[in-house]
């Protein structure tokens, strides 16, 4: 077996026992995303130097028995919304095409710390604003399954770069269903964490109370042993927590004996594709098969969460983003006039069109004589989603339902209508509104061979219980690569 | 007739607090230094970014909050106030709007003798702004962040002050319940104090409010009682030729003593206030409340109190010396150090408001030490010195903080307690003299003077001038 074909945890074993190098798995990557990316365009950066200079002295403290992680000399690719101290940091727009941080992300800082190789830099929607990788000044990513798709977003390059094997696993961030949306499309497995688990400190922020950094790998133990490693209460994030359960992988037991799982009959009514509802109500059939009680029942509020989190999430970003003026750093407009008139030229070129529809609606919201109309209703929307996922889990362990509605949609078919896009993250947003973790992982493939995603839902800081359940469902099959990488016989 | 015209104001004050960093990272607050040098990620608004709030600025809000009678709100939050600025790296500034960190307070001030209180609304946290620097030679600005996140509070009074004296009043207390808290050196012309002053004239017995503008740039209480005078006589004249007055922000010239208009309320901006996301709210306890409490120092009025009955000097002295904390402190370390009361308060009384004066010098400003105060006073009890020499070496001891012991004993000043030579001295002054002796002799008291200061000159200072009265008394018999 090819050793891009591993997934990171396995690598890591390898490298323990001396089968394979750093800089071997470094070199292995690296040389596929030489040969893979221009045709799928996951990574606006590519450190090659760097990643190869990291490799060495990383093979150099494993072999002092420095360095005890699983996750010791397995390279990783990063969101390009997470800073990284002398890399290139774009959030996939124009107007950080010259950004080069002097800092890191806290949750990179805690890869790196644990031996970590970095390779580059994925690409993203627009500072994250979007559901499929297509809003990126750097361009499309595509789907590995399906080039004429799209990987989902906004953390669509790191998804397809897993899903292509062009990197083990990588860091994601997540506000609306940011990791777990593009893990369905791209048939691998991603989790946002509780907000707080992870620190945001270096991520460049989008919707503040609602981003979490999360990681995408190509299954669940992977998973578990990434979030363990990027877990921690930082004294640069106020709103990061501080918790003594960040050990999920001991969360990894294939055993939902007596586990109780709600599944939201709302979300199966309308909307959905009976593909993926026929793969997601099967994937709860197993979990009963393998003793899980399962049961369906009312989630109410559902209809207000789309609203509620665009409003929101364009709030904080409309204010979020009004640091990117040209004045101390990123894309400055060649000729101006004034103060003003740079401000204004240097932003209208700067920012894509979906990030401008954001800011305008953001700003919009919070104006006088609306802000109580549209911000604080919306606020009292996700106070009462909350309420209500309370409730639930005050009797089931687990939410069962679908990740989107669809599997991959084509190229260019959400664009002309940001209305359907938003309605795609039905069943993702209420999730960073409620602050509760989530993890989506593949449960099967619709007509066309494209991955359907199932996602798993837990209380506030309830990971390890997501992480049990998703982990027994993945133990009844096996990694399935894309099928078109199979037969291009990559 | 004439009408009668009333003036009402409310001041919108800020202060810098004296925390060693920054109010959201742990960069230094110290003025001066190098542009851009006590900068951070945080404080200049890179991406990815986080405050961090700094306890010590909630801690000294609620030490201002405490000691101007305001109710603390327990769970208080930031929110970002949102415009466009180069000096404001984020584009926005993290203040309090909707919960501030104190609320409902007072402060009684005195004018000519009637007491009065003038109702805080608010105090609330927030950050600096960094500073632009205009470069006239290449026509372009720059920013230096250095000042961007030190922490201020700003509070806002109710519309309760008639007069400039009732401002000035009103400041003089802020200013003097700030600095004797530690909270913040409260200088105006440095910018750790600055007070906008929102106005407006109605006629005398009128319910209702006339339309009020708001005036700033203001750095000395000087300008700001011309600046109310000012703006008065404008608003009233506009009222009398029929015109009215315009809801604006104008910008005070002390200069040309004039203001002019900076934006009206049309192009007043929407800040677009929302909860900070980043930031949790601040609960503040009543264990920390009490512990904030305990921690008080003494405040002036309960100074004065103390002073009047543990020193015997006179009220108006205490009020003189305690109406700044840095008098109040060299008056109390002097004392420590062993100077009598009486004794200290005359040096600050008289030579030291003398210096202040001619020298033009804030009592905030005072450069010299209680210790070579003290030195001093021990100098001259000791009869080391004489009270000429004294005020010599006080006017180098006000100027530049010397050791006094060390000067006079460099500068040869000490006083000739050797009898023998100085009867010897003034024995050559009466021969020198035989017109003055005769003058004495016959009844002419004030000649002894003469020779007192011929004396004086001879022994350069250095004696004591009533020693010098007794042994000319008792040769000439």
């Amino acid at each position: 077996m090819n050793l891009t074909q591993l997934t990171a945890v396995e690598i890591g074993k390898k490298i323990k026992t001396k089968e394979i190098g750093v800089v071997e798995a470094t070199e292995a990557y690296i040389s596929r995303i030489e040969k893979l990316d221009k045709d799928y365009n996951c990574f606006v950066t590519v450190d090659k130097e760097g990643a190869l200079k990291q490799a060495e002295e990383v093979q150099k403290l494993i072999d002092a028995g420095k360095l005890t992680s699983p996750l010791a000399g397995v390279p990783v690719a990063i969101k390009d919304n997470m800073c990284i101290d002398g890399m290139l940091t774009t959030c996939s727009s124009k107007i950080l095409n010259n950004f080069v941080p002097t800092y890191t992300a806290t949750a990179v800082e805690k890869l790196q710390s644990a031996g970590a190789v970095i390779i580059g830099k994925t690409n993203m929607d627009e500072f994250a604003m979007g559901s499929t990788t297509e809003t990126s000044y750097y361009g499309e990513t595509k789907n590995p399954w399906d080039v004429t798709r799209v990987p989902g977003g906004s953390s669509g390059g790191s998804a397809a770069a897993v899903a292509a094997e062009e990197v083990p696993y990588a860091l994601g961030s997540d506000t609306g269903g940011s990791i777990r949306q593009p893990a369905s499309f791209c048939g691998v497995t991603g989790i946002k964490p509780t907000y707080g688990r992870v620190s945001r400190y270096g991520l460049i922020a989008y919707g503040s109370s609602l981003d979490q950094i999360g990681p995408l790998a190509k299954d669940v133990t992977d998973c578990a042993a990434i979030l363990e490693e990027i877990s921690s209460h930082d004294k640069k994030d106020s709103t990061s927590a501080e918790r003594s359960d960040n050990d999920f992988t001991s969360a990894l037991k294939d055993d939902v004996k007596g586990m109780k799982i709600g599944i939201p009959r709302d979300y199966f009514l309308k909307g959905i594709d009976s593909e993926v509802k026929d793969k997601v109500l099967a994937a709860a059939k197993t979990l009963e098969e393998k003793g899980a009680i399962v049961e369906e029942f009312d989630l109410n509020m559902v209809e207000y969460a789309i609203p509620a989190y665009y409003i929101i999430a364009s709030a904080e970003a409309s204010s979020n983003l009004e640091r990117f003026d040209g004045v101390k750093y990123g894309y400055r407009t060649e000729t101006f006039t004034d103060l003003h008139n740079m401000y204004k030229k240097t932003r209208s070129e700067g920012f894509g069109a979906e990030v401008k529809r954001r800011i305008m609606l953001g700003s919009f919201v919070l104006s006088s004589g609306y802000y109580d109309a549209y911000y604080v209703k919306a606020l009292k929307a996700k106070a009462l989603i909350k309420q209500e996922f309370d409730k639930a889990f005050e009797k089931y362990d687990v939410i069962l339902g679908p990740v989107a509605p669809t599997t991959a949609l084509k190229l260019g078919e959400s664009l002309s209508d940001p209305i359907k896009m938003y309605l795609g993250d039905i069943y993702t947003v209420s999730v960073n509104l409620a602050g509760i973790p989530g993890i989506s992982l593949p449960c099967g493939y619709d007509k066309n061979g494209l991955p359907v995603g199932l996602q798993l839902l837990g209380q506030t800081f309830d990971e390890k219980k997501i992480i049990r359940a998703a982990y027994a469902f993945e133990c009844t099959k096996s990694y399935r690569r894309p099928d078109a990488l199979t037969e291009r016989g990559l | 007739m004439s009408k009668v015209y009333e003036t009402v104001i409310g001041l919108e004050v800020h202060v810098e607090l004296a925390t060693k960093t920054k109010i959201f990272c742990g960069c230094s607050t110290e003025f001066g230094g190098a542009p851009n040098t006590h900068t951070c990620p945080v404080c200049t608004g890179m991406p990815g970014s986080l405050p961090v709030l700094n306890k010590a600025v909630v801690e000294k809000a609620v030490a201002v909050g405490l000691a101007t009678n305001c109710n603390i709100t327990r769970n208080c939050k930031f929110d970002r106030k949102n415009y466009f600025y180069p000096d404001n790296p984020q584009n926005y500034q993290i203040s309090q709007l909707y919960y501030p960190i104190c609320r409902d307070g007072y402060v009684e001030i005195e004018v000519e003798g009637k007491k009065k209180k003038v109702r805080i609304h608010e105090i609330h946290m927030e950050e600096d702004a960094g500073k632009l620097v205009h470069e006239e030679r290449s026509d372009s600005s720059l920013v230096d962040f250095n000042r961007s996140g030190v922490p201020l509070i700003e509070i806002v009074s109710e519309p309760d002050m008639r007069s400039a004296e009732e401002v000035i009043a009103y400041l003089d207390k802020l200013r003097l319940i700030i600095q004797y808290l530690g909270a913040s050196d409260c200088k105006l012309n440095e910018g750790s104090m600055r007070a906008d002053v929102n106005l407006s004239v109605r006629e005398v017995g009128s319910e209702e409010f006339g339309t009020r503008t708001e005036t700033k740039n203001l750095n000395s209480f000087k300008a700001i009682a011309r600046a109310i005078e000012n703006e008065r006589e404008r608003q009233i004249d506009l009222l009398e030729s029929g015109e009215k007055v315009v809801q604006e922000t104008r910008r005070w010239d002390d200069n040309k003593e004039y203001s002019y208009p900076m934006r009206s309320k049309e192009d007043a901006q929407d800040y677009r206030y929302f909860p900070d996301p980043d930031l949790v709210p601040v609960i503040i306890s009543e264990e920390w409340i009490e512990k904030i409490k305990n921690s008080q120092p003494e405040l002036r009025d309960e100074k004065i109190i103390r002073y009047k009955e543990e020193y015997d000097i006179p009220e108006y002295d205490i009020m003189i010396i305690t109406a700044s904390k840095k008098m109040a402190d060299i008056f109390e370390e002097a004392i420590s150090l062993g100077a009598a009361p009486k004794k200290v308060s005359n040096w600050l009384m008289g030579e030291t408001m003398r210096l202040m004066k001619e020298t033009d010098t804030e009592a905030d400003n005072l450069k010299f030490s209680a210790e070579n105060l003290a030195k001093l006073i021990k100098l001259i009890e000791d009869k080391a010195i004489n009270g000429t020499v004294a005020k010599e070496v006080f006017e180098k001891v006000f100027a530049e903080d010397i050791n006094p012991e060390k000067y006079v004993d460099d500068n040869g000043l000490r006083t000739v307690n050797d009898e023998g030579a100085l009867r010897e001295t003034i024995q050559k002054i009466i021969d020198a003299n035989p017109k003055s002796v005769e003058d004495i002799r016959n009844g002419k008291q004030k000649a002894i003077g003469f020779l007192v200061g011929q004396t004086m000159k001879e022994m350069k200072g250095k004696a004591d001038p009533s020693e010098v009265n007794r042994i000319i008394k008792e040769i000439l018999g």
